[in-house]
């Protein structure tokens, strides 16, 4: 069966390609996109099963766009982990205020992304078999 | 500075230099001789009736008596009290502000102490503050710490991946070790610039003083007026390049700009000419500028100008504002007290020609002290060029002048110079409570 989907949206291509490779060892299918303008769209598209949003993006900030997430009734419960390289807790408060259901500052340990994505969206890569 | 000084010093001292014996002059002023002699040991507060009566008796006039080169310290010793206040310390106990003349009388270099550790709390508070702005707002110092923070995201990340993923591929491995030497490259480049820019903004920019204050205390010690600027092509880079005082690039700024414009009104109102029209109309702006046909603005510019001991004019102050009521200029008239810090006092003309725009206004004013003094003060707003389309910018400049003979009985406005130290009461422009007692 499929694994869950998540949408990392992160224009530091070097940070992309080491959070994809971690996500994807522990099974995760990965997208990456780069700039915030495209993000409302992507996401739209490809109905993941979470979003790991920038807060400091080109094109559209990673507020803005979770504002408009939660905003938009069909996608107002995604789960979303917002990272930022400004950990203070203005950042913090500002995402919590807009709706992230966690938030990790950069630096970060691998083990933290993982985790703090598997507990936002309620276990491992693979879907929970339902009855 | 019109501050309550040490009264009983000079009192003593004046006396002495009369050769009136003590209890003579307490008899004359109606008082006991070992009342005097506390007084002039500042044992004893002095109120402003006696002060007038033991002038009158010794045949002087009474202001001299009541201040002196101590205004600073005084004033110094006022901030030191209201800073502590404001800290709010539930064990702060506020000091006797009433004696605080005999504080100083008594202990005059704890008293100087303690106003120069006043004085160097403020000036590293505004270093601090000039820091903090700088952090939270400098684009450079953002961008510079977002680069850094990434590139050690990046590292960290693909460190760890390289050393805890023992079958990694070989592809893999090597595009990971790219990244690494591509991520500290960056890292090295970005760290240096930013340490060039805090090495730079730490030997240029964080004097311990404003630029403001930087370009004032430069004028000051040349006693307000620049030689140099009354030749026609003066260099004000040369000048400033001299000027080690001017100590910021933002200061070197300030004084660039003030040096044209004061060499452009030399060039108006050239010194020979405009000083034989200050002798024979007197320091009247409205009648120089007549004269000149300049504005009033320049006029008055230009009287602060003037070198010291220009015949008719005597130390003349000058303040000027933007139309935000930011005091961009300042030089003091003895004892017309100006704010370092705070805001100035609303009922100074120079905020009135503010909110009446080219309508010269001419007023005596009484500056709040002790025994308060009056001044002649002249005040114009004029616009700032900035063409059809640009901005409106105001200027509003205010010349103050001691009050001449024979204004002593006039009707004069009562100002002061900031909130937290005038002793009026009941000042329909007050903004804040006063830290001294009110009269």
């Amino acid at each position: 069966m499929a694994n869950k989907q998540v949408l990392l949206i992160e224009d530091e291509p070097h940070i992309a390609e080491a959070i994809r490779f971690i996500l994807s060892r522990a099974g995760w299918g990965v997208s990456v996109l780069g700039d915030g303008a495209q993000a409302l769209q992507r996401i739209a598209e490809e109905g993941p099963d979470a979003v790991i949003l920038d807060l400091m993006l080109p094109g559209r900030s990673g507020l803005e766009i979770l504002a408009d997430l939660r905003a938009d009734a069909a996608l107002s419960e995604l789960p979303v982990l917002m990272l930022s390289a400004r950990g203070q807790g203005r950042d913090r408060e500002a995402a919590a205020r807009a709706g992230a259901t966690d938030f990790l500052a950069k630096p970060f340990a691998n083990a933290d992304v993982l985790a703090r994505l598997e507990a936002i969206t309620g276990g491992g890569a693979a879907y929970t078999e339902t009855a | 500075m019109a501050r309550p000084a040490l009264t009983g010093t000079r009192i003593r001292e004046r006396r002495t230099a009369l050769g009136v014996k003590q209890a003579d002059l307490a008899r004359a002023a109606g008082i006991s001789a070992a009342y005097l002699n506390l007084i002039e040991h500042n044992r004893r507060r002095v109120s402003d009736a006696l002060i007038e009566r033991i002038a009158q008796a010794m045949g002087v006039d009474p202001v001299a008596l009541s201040e002196g080169a101590e205004g600073a310290l005084f004033d110094g010793l006022r901030e030191a009290a209201a800073a502590a206040e404001v800290e709010g310390a539930a064990q702060f106990q506020a000091p006797d502000l009433d004696r605080i003349e005999e504080f100083v009388g008594r202990f005059p270099a704890w008293a100087a102490l303690l106003a120069s550790r006043q004085a160097r709390l403020a000036a590293l508070e505004r270093v601090v503050e000039t820091y903090a702005e700088r952090m939270a707002q400098d684009p450079f110092l953002l961008t510079s710490l977002h680069e850094v923070l990434s590139a050690v995201t990046s590292l960290r990340s693909t460190a760890a991946i390289l050393v805890e993923t023992e079958d990694i591929e070989p592809e893999w491995r090597t595009r990971f070790l790219n990244t690494i030497q591509e991520e500290s490259l960056r890292l090295s480049s970005t760290a240096e610039a930013l340490v060039g820019y805090l090495d730079e903004m730490e030997t240029a920019e964080t004097g311990l003083s404003s630029p403001q204050e930087q370009l004032e205390s430069w004028l000051e010690a040349r006693a307000w007026h620049i030689p140099e600027i009354e030749e026609e092509g003066a260099d004000p880079a040369a000048l400033i390049a001299a000027a080690p005082e001017l100590a910021s690039s933002a200061a070197r700024e300030l004084a660039r700009q003030h040096l044209i414009e004061l060499a452009e009104e030399a060039q108006l109102l050239p010194l020979e000419p405009f000083s034989a029209a200050l002798a024979e109309l007197g320091p009247e702006p409205g009648a120089l500028a007549a004269r000149f046909g300049v504005g009033l603005g320049t006029v008055m510019r230009r009287l602060a100008a003037l070198p010291p001991g220009t015949a008719g004019l005597g130390q003349p102050g000058l303040v000027i504002c933007d139309g935000s009521g930011t005091l961009t200029f300042r030089r003091a008239a003895p004892g017309f007290a100006l704010p370092r810090f705070a805001a100035a006092c609303p009922l100074w003309p120079l905020y009135e020609a503010l909110a009446r725009p080219m309508q010269p206004i001419r007023a005596l004013v009484d500056m709040a002290g002790r025994l308060p003094q009056r001044f002649l003060t002249y005040a114009i707003c004029e616009p700032r060029p900035t063409g059809f389309d640009g901005p409106v910018l105001m200027r509003s400049t205010m010349l103050i002048l001691p009050a001449p003979g024979g204004t002593s009985a006039a009707p004069a406005r009562a100002v002061g110079a900031s909130c937290r130290i005038c002793p009026r009461a009941e000042c329909p422009g007050r903004r804040e409570p006063a830290i001294v007692s009110v009269a």
